[in-house]
Order: C-alpha cells, then sequence, then structure tokens
C-alpha cells in the first residue's frame, strides 16, 4: 500500500481520464522523437556528406579561402608533396587520418568550339581514387547516395562535369534531356567563334583524332605566368549537383591535367590539402598537432588551418536552423502536454477533496498529500513516456522500410525519409527527461494546492 | 489525567465582514474511556468542538489539552503525527478511500504510523474479525453496504490503538437498525480498547448508550448529564 500503488489505484479508477491525457503525452512524445529523429538523420545525413567532399580539415596558403577564388597561381602550395609525406608519417596524425589528399582548384573557359559555345567553369583537379575513398567515410552510419567518381582509372584527360554546363555546351547525349538541343554542324568546320591563336593552341594540345569526339571539349585557363592555354578534355559524365550555381560551373579532373594547365612545364602545385579523418570528434586534436607541426616545418610557406564548420558554414547553419524548429515543436507540445496533466491533475484534486481531508484528518502530512498527486502524475508520465517511446520507435520502424523519400533543398536526388529515433539515445534520454520534468512541473500547482486544503474545509466538501 | 481538556476555548467564523461565533468560552474535561456524547440542535457547534478536539482545527481563544500535550500551537507536521498516534475518526459519510479495500483501509494508519507489516496483520485481523467482516475485507468500499462500510471505519479509527476517538454523527447516514448495531459495535470495542469515545448525535439511540452527555447550544456548554448507561463507564 504504498504511495505508488495508491497513485497506480487512482489513475486506474479514472480509466478514460488516465488514458486521455496518456495519449496526449503519447502523441506529443511521438511527434518530438519522430521530429528529432528526422533531424538528427538530416544533421548526420548533411555531415557525411561535407566529410565526403570537404574533408573534415584542410590546409591551404593563408587568406586563400576568404580572397583566393580561382586565383590558384596567388596561392598554391609548391612544397605539397613534403607536406602530405609529413602529415602521412606523423605518428600522432597517422591513427587519425582516413585520407590526405591535394586538390586544385582553377577557373577558366569551357567550350565546346565544334558547336561554337563556351561557358566559364569552376574546374577541380584532384585524384579520384582518394576522393572516392573519402566517399566511403560513413562513421555516423548512414545511407550514403555519394556516386564515386568515374575518373578513376580513366585516362588523363577524361573530365566530370555538371549537367549546367553540359547543356550549355550542348553535350545533350550525356543528358537526360529531351529539350536539348544537340550540337549543329557548325557553320564553319573550323569553329569561327574561337579566336585564331587559341585554337592554334587548342590543336597543338590535341594528339591525333580523339575517340568519343562527340564529347570532347576544350579548357581554357591562364597558366601562372598569365598566358592563356588550352586542354583538350573528355567529358565522360555530367552530373547533376543539385545546387543550380554550381551545377553550372562544375567541373572535375584529374589533378595532374589541372597542374599541367595552369604551371605547364614548371613545379605543379596545389591550393588546398584535404584530410579526412576517421571521427569527427578528432578535430581538434587533430588541428592542433597539425598546427604545431606547420609551425615547427613549413613556417615559410604561411599555411592555415581550416576546420569543417568553417570550410561547410551551412553545415553550422543546417544545424541551428534544425535545431529551432526542434526546439519550437517541443516547446508547443511540452506547453499543450503541460496543461493537459495539469487539468487532469486539478480535476482529480477537486474530486478527492473529502478523501484529502480524510487523509489529513488521519495523520497524513502535507508533504504526504503533494507526494500522492505527484507520484500520480510522475506514473502517467513514465507510462505515456515509455508508450511514447515505443510508439515512436515502431513508427520510425514502419517509415524507414516504407521507403518514402523526398527531395531537399539543394539536392539533385530523392533522399529517403529515415527518421533516427531508437539509434539517438541522447534524443530518447533527452525527451523523456524533459516529458517527466513537464509532468512533474504541471502536477506541482494542484498537488500543492491538494496539500494546502484546510482540513476542516476539506472534509465538510461534499 | 483527562485524554481532553479545554479552558476557554472560542471560534469564530468569519463570513465577510459579519463573524460568526461558533464556540464561545468552552470549559470541558472528556473522561478516560468514557462514551461522551456531544448533543444539540442543528448549527449549535457540535461537529466545530469535535473538528478542535480532534486538532484539525485550531481555536481562535484557549487552550486544548489532548493526551496530555497543548495543541493549539503546534506545527502543522507534529500535529499530523499527534493526529496519527492518538487521535481515530469515525465520519457521517463513512469517508473510506475508495481505491483501498475493506482490509488496506483498516491497515492505512498502521501504515502511516509505521508499523512493520506483520504486527500489521495481526492487528488488522483482529479488528476484521471485531467488526465481522472478515470475509469481507477484500471487498472495496463501493461493494459494501452502508453499515458494513461504517464497520470498516471504525475498525480503521481504532487500528493504532488511539487515546480517542472521534465520531461526528456516525449513525446519521444509517438506517435506525443498523444505527443501533453500530452503536452496539463501537460500545463494545469502546470498552475493550478501554479508549475514550466521542460523538455528536441527535440519535436517541447514542444518547442512550452514553456515559456522559454534554449539550450545546449557539455555541456554548448549556450543561452536562451523566448518561443513562453509566455501568461500563468511569467518569
Ligand atoms: N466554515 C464555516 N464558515 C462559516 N461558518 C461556519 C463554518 N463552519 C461552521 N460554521 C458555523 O458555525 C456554527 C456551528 O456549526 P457546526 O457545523 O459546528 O454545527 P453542528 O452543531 O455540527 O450542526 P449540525 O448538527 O447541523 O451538524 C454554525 O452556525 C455554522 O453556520
Ligand atoms: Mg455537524
Amino acid at each position: 500500500m504504498s504511495t505508488w500503488s495508491l497513485a497506480l489505484r487512482n489513475l486506474l479508477r479514472n480509466r478514460r481520464r488516465s488514458l486521455t491525457t496518456l495519449l496526449a503525452m503519447v502523441v506529443g512524445l511521438v511527434a518530438i522523437l519522430l521530429f528529432g529523429g528526422y533531424r538528427s538523420n538530416i544533421i548526420y545525413g548533411t555531415q557525411t556528406g561535407f566529410v565526403q567532399q570537404t574533408g573534415h580539415l584542410q590546409i591551404q596558403r593563408r587568406g586563400y579561402f576568404l580572397d583566393g577564388g580561382d586565383n590558384p597561381t596567388a596561392y598554391g602550395i609548391a612544397d605539397y608533396p613534403r607536406l602530405l609525406e609529413r602529415i602521412r608519417q606523423d605518428p600522432v596524425l597517422a591513427p587519425m587520418l582516413a585520407i590526405a589528399t591535394p586538390t586544385l582548384q582553377l577557373g577558366g573557359i569551357a567550350g565546346n568550339f565544334a558547336a561554337g559555345v563556351s561557358r566559364s567553369v569552376m574546374a577541380t583537379g584532384l585524384i579520384p581514387e582518394d576522393r572516392n575513398r573519402m566517399m566511403e567515410w560513413n562513421d555516423l552510419g548512414v545511407v550514403s547516395y555519394a556516386r564515386p567518381l568515374p575518373l578513376a582509372g580513366a585516362p588523363g584527360d577524361t573530365v566530370v562535369i555538371g549537367t549546367g554546363v553540359a547543356r550549355k555546351l550542348r553535350l545533350c547525349a550525356l543528358l537526360d534531356a529531351p529539350d536539348c538541343q544537340p550540337a549543329s554542324p557548325p557553320a564553319t568546320p573550323d569553329g569561327t567563334a574561337l579566336p585564331d591563336d587559341i585554337a592554334a593552341l587548342s590543336s597543338l594540345e590535341k594528339a591525333g583524332p580523339a575517340p568519343g569526339a562527340g564529347h570532347r571539349i576544350e579548357m581554357l585557363a591562364a597558366t601562372a605566368r598569365g598566358a592563356p592555354n588550352v586542354a583538350s578534355l573528355n567529358v565522360i559524365q555530367a552530373s547533376n549537383m543539385g545546387i543550380k550555381a554550381l551545377d553550372d560551373v562544375y567541373m572535375a579532373m584529374h589533378l595532374t591535367q589541372a597542374q599541367r594547365l595552369i604551371f605547364g612545364a614548371g613545379t605543379p602545385q596545389v591550393t588546398a590539402i584535404l584530410i579526412q579523418l576517421h571521427h569527427t570528434g578528432q578535430i581538434p586534436a587533430a588541428r592542433e598537432h597539425l598546427g604545431r607541426l606547420l609551425a615547427e616545418d613549413f613556417k615559410e610557406a604561411d599555411l592555415e588551418i581550416l576546420d569543417f564548420d568553417t570550410l561547410n558554414p551551412i553545415y553550422r547553419q543546417t544545424n541551428e536552423f534544425m535545431d529551432s524548429m526542434f526546439s519550437f515543436i517541443a516547446l508547443l507540445i511540452g506547453v499543450i502536454v503541460l496543461f493537459t496533466i495539469g487539468n487532469t491533475m486539478s480535476t482529480a484534486v477537486v474530486e478527492r477533496t473529502t478523501e484529502i481531508g480524510t487523509l489529513r484528518a488521519m495523520g497524513l502530512r502535507r508533504a504526504g498529500i503533494r507526494r500522492l498527486f505527484v507520484c500520480e502524475a510522475l506514473l502517467l508520465g513514465a507510462a505515456g513516456s515509455a508508450l511514447g517511446v515505443l510508439c515512436a520507435v515502431l513508427i520510425a520502424y514502419a517509415i524507414n522500410h516504407s521507403g518514402w523519400s523526398w527531395t531537399p533543398p539543394g539536392y539533385s536526388y530523392a533522399y529517403l525519409i529515415l527518421v533516427r529515433v531508437g539509434e539517438d539515445p541522447g534524443l530518447l534520454i533527452g525527451s523523456v527527461a524533459g516529458m517527466l520534468s513537464v509532468t512533474l512541473l504541471s502536477a506541482w500547482w494542484p498537488a500543492r494546492r491538494a496539500a494546502r486544503l484546510v482540513i476542516v474545509d476539506a472534509l465538510r466538501h461534499a | 489525567m483527562h485524554p481532553v481538556s479545554l479552558r476557554q476555548v472560542g471560534k469564530t467564523y468569519r463570513l465577510g465582514s459579519v463573524d460568526v461565533p461558533a464556540l464561545s468560552d468552552i470549559t470541558l474535561d472528556i473522561h478516560q474511556g468514557a462514551f461522551t456524547v456531544l448533543a444539540g440542535p442543528s448549527g449549535s457547534g457540535k461537529t466545530t468542538l469535535l473538528n478542535l478536539i480532534g486538532c484539525i482545527d485550531t481555536p481562535d481563544q484557549g487552550e486544548i489539552t489532548v493526551a496530555g500535550q497543548q495543541v493549539q500551537s503546534m506545527p502543522d507536521d507534529a500535529l499530523s503525527d499527534f493526529r496519527a498516534r492518538h487521535i481515530g475518526f469515525i465520519f457521517q459519510n463513512f469517508n473510506l478511500i475508495p481505491v483501498l479495500s475493506a482490509r488496506e483501509n483498516v491497515e492505512y494508519p498502521l501504515a502511516l504510523a509505521g508499523v512493520a507489516a506483520g504486527e500489521r496483520r495481526r492487528r488488522v485481523d483482529a479488528l476484521l474479525d471485531a467488526v465481522e467482516l472478515s470475509d469481507r475485507q477484500r471487498n472495496l468500499p463501493a461493494q459494501l453496504s452502508g453499515g458494513q462500510r461504517q464497520r470498516v471505519a471504525i475498525a480503521r479509527a481504532l487500528a493504532t490503538a488511539p487515546r480517542l476517538v472521534l465520531a461526528d454523527e456516525p449513525t446519521a447516514n444509517l438506517d435506525s437498525h443498523t444505527g443501533a448495531a453500530i452503536i452496539a459495535l463501537m460500545r463494545r470495542l469502546q470498552r475493550e480498547e478501554d479508549v475514550s469515545f466521542v460523538f455528536s448525535s441527535h440519535d436517541p439511540q447514542v444518547h442512550a448508550e452514553a456515559d456522559e452527555i454534554i449539550f450545546i447550544r449557539d455555541g456554548r456548554i448549556t450543561g452536562i448529564e451523566a448518561g443513562r448507561n453509566t455501568a461500563g463507564g468511569r467518569p
């Protein structure tokens, strides 16, 4: 006959009311958990995507990130093979390191001169094998949609471009777009759109007739010395980059190709070294050690380390956005549950006024009365939490196996709708603790009122 | 020593700006082991007086001594503990805890007083036996008749072997036949347990059993009479 069993019996006595209150809590908790699970999934998914693309840390020349833009020559890292070697061999960094890979960012003009069209592009020179390994990073266990670059193992002149670039360059065969207008045979076979000197450069670069000539383009860029340089490239794929602004300028090529374009026969350089760690949580340690290493051995190179948050401000913004939505929903539901339980408990106190008077007369202290109602509310809260968690986990399972999908803003493909409820102990514990706190809070006032009833008035209550 | 002594006790209710004197200048001793009845017309102050004696209400003037302790200025928690130890209550509407069985209702005050489980079991068995409800002990109050409920209430009031049992019109909600049986039961247990009973009642049957009758009118004692049945009392 403990307070708990008394509380339980009182709850069971008012089955309908208890069930209604329970239902409100369950619905509230399910909503919070499902949204929270969805939010976790988005955040983890976003983080995974960025880690796969940019790594956790990047080493760049100081100022390149903010001011360098498409000027690789002013911000090149010449000493990068030694730096890479040093990072890979470092006894502290090596165990944390998944991949360290160089990259060269450059701007230029891509032209399908055969069709008389061109557009400016932002090209990334990269090591495809490294990048493809980076895309395998999945420390957070999300469904990854990253597709490997087809450049791995492909000849040095192959490139991948954004569909926007492909469209502009009329490479319709690479697109699944019926309204794309393929390149009509140019008015003059030599391509009058091209200035003579560049056409000449282009033909120099061309090593005989290219295979898949329909996908050949030319890339025009400024060399380190400011002279124009042209490379003939073979487009093997057009990928949708999701964000149109990026899709319209994207090009990925082999690092060696990019370096030849910019530095010609000179010392090849890169604009950044991408460092991918095994775990995101290792960033501070790795960063600190790397900073020391740079200061010791590469002082004259004037390098800086950019971390994940700086490289991807949108990640933090996404986080903050999701957090604020989550907080808003949680607050809303908390208030609703607060009033529902508060109302239930208040009604119970009024109904049981005589009983309260009787218990007090028999010698139960005020605190005992308070405990009785608080226990009742806590039992409701615990039952609501347990049921809510169970329902949320079941619904999450159903959703995760339903194959529902949507295309988030900035994505080019549909994303499976996944909610991480059972896999997120922080969310579960936090929500349940929140629910119990709200329960306690809402029961406190009615319980206090019950405890403060004047005994003789309570006994007179009909 | 008297289980209850009141000295110049007064109690005034305030209704808006009007003072309603419910009790004035009550000086009174309740005798140990007696069956005392408060008699008086409706509104005369019987319930108010019982509440003061039962330490669930506080006087505006005067001193109240229960079981040798001055109670009028005790803090609330101490007073609660004091009631749990020394005072049993029987109510007109029985006031059993609806979610507890007959047995658990009797056991409740023992649990509250911290009596060990084994001792509790023995005491409850004896009391249920005494009020002849052993075969109904699993029933909830709603599954009992009025008379049965009041018997459970009597057993509950006696559970902790208090010095004093207070009953405000315990037979008012019972038919006269059942009422008579309840009075007889209370009388028997009062003698067996050697406890002081104080009643308020309009019921002539109750008056007939009294050791002492205290007459109240308009909040004042108008007379004290030895009851007709003084055989069992020790005034
Ligand atoms: N809470 C209260 N507020 C105001 N006046 C009250 C209150 N309780 C009792 N009174 C008044 O005090 C007086 C005594 O009331 P009390 O209930 O003690 O009478 P009683 O003798 O028990 O009557 P009855 O036989 O009808 O039960 C009455 O005049 C009543 O109106
Ligand atoms: Mg009365």
